[in-house]
């Protein structure tokens, strides 16, 4: 996007935030509207558009709200500005991540990392595995809790033990890698 | 006529039986699904959160390996049922097709492993695979069990018809209602068949439950407006979305102090219980609870247990 304010190109936080868009928003909190996550946020996804233009970048950082969602679109079919909402809460994740400033006792950053451990190794992921993995790292207890559905998936074969994995893995960490050989900074 | 067929991660454990039904709907209407060899984790919405450009090329070696194996000049289709793998392989294709700094450097990574995306290979979902080229006339005719009236709400949940419609609309889809009246069903008229059950977070592993209470809530919502308009079964199009809204319905009623009691299955079982299909070959003994009303008794309202 073209045009910013001084204070939009300060951080590099700030650049990612500003190729993001706020500064066309309108505030008219459509997106806070359509949201179903919202009662889950800290902040609504107009208030987080707010501070962004309001150079609070730090703090949108900080922010649960970017990690409560779970990326359904409705904010970005709805925006009458047509701004690319998702994606720019996909790219405030990516930067929070980078500069270690995501919520540290929150659980879904963990579960992104995790994931991406698991496909990097196998090419696929493992619900069982994953599941497990994430929640021996988070809550350890809650595994009672689900323990009950898990037995009940297990018995009719939905939750297999055996770790599917792609069979050219080394195919797959050859592109990934590629793309470590690459990085031009450009995070969005 | 046979298409190439993308199982994603979920269609190998708890969304088993999507994978069995849909294989099963397929073959009764003659047409193939040729899974794709080798297939890797598509990136879901847990890759993109972490890394962009790798997300891409997860999905993008699946793109190029599906062209690999059609080799021409022609299109390939690349079916995706679950809904998030059909977003993300969506997705990049077009971003890939669209040029740019992101498609160069994720063109070249694949060229460094040998591979290469053409621009060929699409996703096709296969409720828009059922309804558009297989068509509505060829299903009603096989619909030999047709559902009497069964009064079903289709969910679509999030990444279906968002952010692409491709082949239905992004607020008020109409596909699958019009594909399971074909099949002799009742679609209930339900505004929140777009609204995210809250499980896209959880990137194939429902289980996980990144925010169990969220999405309890989310998932209780939808079924408790399904029921109150009427709604029997729910008809779904996402092993995610299937798995929430299954799952922990007694979790919902100790909650919320209420009695949810609906059969949640995927859009391919109700279909091919339609076309005369055994409920093994729809896997409906790996449901948790599934309980249609006896066509046989549809008047009296008597319940079979399956």
């Amino acid at each position: 996007m073209g045009f910013s304010s001084p204070q939009l190109a300060t951080t590099q936080a700030a650049r990612a935030a500003d190729r993001v868009l706020p500064q066309f928003c309108i505030q008219c909190g459509t997106c806070s509207v359509v949201c179903p996550l919202i009662e889950y946020m800290d902040h609504s996804p107009r208030v987080l558009n707010a501070m962004l233009t309001a150079g609070s970048h730090e703090e949108v950082l900080h922010s649960r709200a970017i990690w409560v969602c779970t990326s359904c679109y409705a904010c970005t079919v709805e925006c009458p500005k047509q701004l690319p909402l998702t994606e720019s809460i996909y790219a405030l994740k990516r930067e929070s991540l980078r500069t270690g400033t995501y919520p540290r006792r929150f659980i879904t950053p963990v579960l992104a990392r995790q994931f991406v451990r698991t496909v990097d190794r196998h090419g696929r992921s493992s619900e069982a595995w994953l599941s497990l993995a994430l929640y021996l790292r988070t809550r350890p207890l809650q595994l009672v809790r689900y323990a009950p559905v898990a037995l009940r998936l297990m018995l009719r074969g939905r939750l297999p033990l055996r770790h599917e994995s792609v069979r050219r893995p080394a195919q797959v960490r050859k592109v990934l890698e590629a793309l470590d050989a690459t990085t031009t900074g450009e995070h969005a | 006529m046979s298409y190439a067929y993308y199982p994603g991660c979920s269609a190998k454990g708890t969304g088993r039986s999507y994978e069995e039904s849909l294989r099963a709907v397929f073959g009764a209407l003659g047409t193939g699904l040729d899974e794709l060899n080798d297939w890797n984790c598509c990136g879901a919405s847990g890759y993109p959160a972490v890394d962009a450009a790798k997300a891409a090329a997860l999905s993008a070696r699946n793109l190029a390996l599906a062209e690999d194996a059609q080799p021409g000049a022609g299109p390939v289709d690349l079916v995706a049922p679950c809904a998030g793998c059909y977003r993300a392989l969506l997705k990049t294709g077009r971003a890939l097709s669209g040029g740019g700094p992101m498609a160069a450097r994720v063109g070249g990574a694949l060229g460094a492993a040998g591979l290469r995306y053409e621009g060929r290979a699409r996703a096709r979902h296969p409720l828009d695979v059922l309804v558009n080229d297989i068509g509505l006339e060829r299903i009603a005719e096989a619909a030999v069990r047709p559902l009497h009236g069964l009064r079903v709400g289709c969910y679509y949940g999030c990444l279906l018809v968002r952010p692409y419609a491709t082949f239905d609309d992004r607020r008020a889809p109409t596909s699958m209602e019009r594909l399971l009246a074909a099949a002799g069903a009742e679609p209930v008229d339900w505004p929140m068949r777009t609204r995210c059950c809250g499980g896209s977070c959880y990137c194939g592993g429902p289980l996980i439950g990144a925010l169990p209470e969220a999405t309890l809530r989310l998932s209780y919502r939808l079924l408790r407006d399904a029921r109150r308009r009427g709604a029997q079964a729910i008809a779904t199009v996402c092993p995610l979305c299937q798995f929430n809204l299954e799952a922990f319905q007694r979790q919902m009623n100790r909650t919320f102090d209420e009695r949810i009691d609906l059969s949640v299955g995927f859009f391919t079982q109700l279909l091919g219980t339609a076309l005369g299909l055994s409920e093994r070959a729809l896997g409906v003994q790996r449901m948790l609870h599934w309980r249609l009303p006896d066509p046989a008794a549809a008047q009296g309202g008597a319940h079979v247990r399956a």
